[in-house]
């Protein structure tokens, strides 16, 4: 920076850092919400509305579609998304409603732990899926 | 209404004759008195009032010539000052705005008017709230020009489209009706609420400020801009016509895309 102070005992201040832990999560609910309009949009249409509707689904048609990386992509993609989404908004609701720091802890704590099950058990089932299991 | 005066005088004696044109309305208000009450209660007056009056003329109304002990601010009574700021029907306005004729029931029902402290500050006596939470909220984001180096010898010169820049924010007077009509600083008083952000606006977008990086940072913080979920509820409470809402959202622009 080529600012010259010709007052050496008034220097400029560095900002206060605080990290942009809060602008990369308001900027990732804006994000992953327009992704999730087409991905779950998408998902309930070929599910209840293409060939038959919702009497179609049976293991039979799960397994199909897993048969291919592009579904597995996109339920991976929907999975992830709507989890770390979801998640996300009801972080800031709790940060907005608990009154007690240990209750606003405890529930965040609960939540994510909830949030990595449902993820890792998701993501685990999509790759290791078994085709044959009834077998 | 001639029960309570025999016991709870106003404070100017008896009641002057009612004018012509004047209609009873009924005016229910939230009241508190740390001394006796434990919890809020609600106290009704019906009262003659000009459909010319404002609200805060019923309050003095009562006060004068009812019920001496209501106890509420005002100072300019003409939507300068701030002081009045009271939830009327449920909406955050100044008492000294709100004409009686826009709140008037159609035909001959009766009309009342239901008056509250405003919300999320603590309330020290009826209509009186303790507004420090809301001015140390106001103080934190530096509200006042920062400069670095010597002082110019001359004013310190702005174009006219520099000045425009924050005009709307500069008209805030610091009554928290948008602060206090925001749900999120209702349940979590640490947000540093509408007007500090406004406040914090008029600074940062002004050329003549060197001081946005640092209020911006204070603004990125769990309490700051990305609090606000756009409910409008301030923009529409604002005495000023401020368009709060777009203020905070110019701010989170500013913070999204580093550039003031």
């Amino acid at each position: 920076m080529s600012l010259a102070l010709d007052k050496p005992r008034q220097p400029r201040r560095p900002a206060a850092r605080r990290g942009n832990g809060e602008l990369y999560s308001w900027l990732f609910m804006r994000l992953s919400g327009l992704l999730l309009v087409v991905l779950v949009l998408g998902h309930l249409f070929i599910m209840n509305i293409l060939d038959g509707g919702v009497h179609k689904i049976n293991f039979g048609f799960v397994a199909g579609r897993w048969a291919s990386p592009f579904w597995q992509f996109w339920d991976l993609a929907m999975l992830w998304l709507a989890q770390i989404h979801g998640g996300n908004g009801v972080r800031t609701v709790i940060n907005d409603y608990a009154r007690k720091d240990s209750t606003r802890f405890w529930l965040k704590m609960l939540l994510y732990v909830s949030m990595v099950l449902i993820i890792s058990l998701g993501t685990f089932v999509i790759f290791t899926f078994d085709p044959n299991i009834s077998n | 209404m001639t029960a309570t005066a025999e016991t709870t005088a106003g404070s100017r004696g008896s009641q002057p004759p009612v004018p012509d044109g004047a209609v009873t309305v009924t005016v229910k208000i939230r009241r508190f008195n740390p001394e006796f009450d434990d919890e809020p209660r609600w106290d009704s007056f019906d009262i003659p009032a000009l459909p010319s009056d404002r609200v805060l003329n019923l309050l003095h109304y009562i006060k004068w010539y009812v019920d001496g002990t209501l106890t509420f601010r005002r100072s300019c009574a003409h939507g300068i000052c701030g002081s009045d700021a009271m939830r009327i029907n449920g909406v955050n306005r100044l008492a000294c705005k709100v004409l009686l004729k826009d709140l008037l029931q159609k035909g001959d029902k009766q009309t009342t008017i239901t008056i509250e402290p405003i919300k999320g500050l603590p309330v020290h006596k009826d209509l009186l709230v303790d507004m420090e939470p809301f001015f140390e909220a106001f103080r934190a984001v530096k509200p006042y020009l920062v400069t670095y180096g010597n002082e110019p010898t001359r004013e310190r010169i702005q174009s006219v489209a520099d000045r425009e820049r924050f005009d709307d924010t500069t008209k805030c007077i610091l009554c928290a009706c948008c602060t206090t009509s925001c749900p999120v600083y209702w349940t979590e008083g640490s947000y540093f609420g509408p007007a500090a952000i406004v406040n914090a606006h008029r600074f940062i977008f002004d050329s003549r400020d060197e001081g946005a990086e640092e209020r911006l940072d204070i603004l990125n913080d769990i309490d700051g801009v990305w609090r606000c979920r756009t409910t409008f509820n301030c923009t529409d409470a604002c005495p000023r016509g401020i368009q709060v809402t777009k203020a905070i959202q110019e701010v989170k622009r500013a913070l999204l895309f580093k550039r003031v």
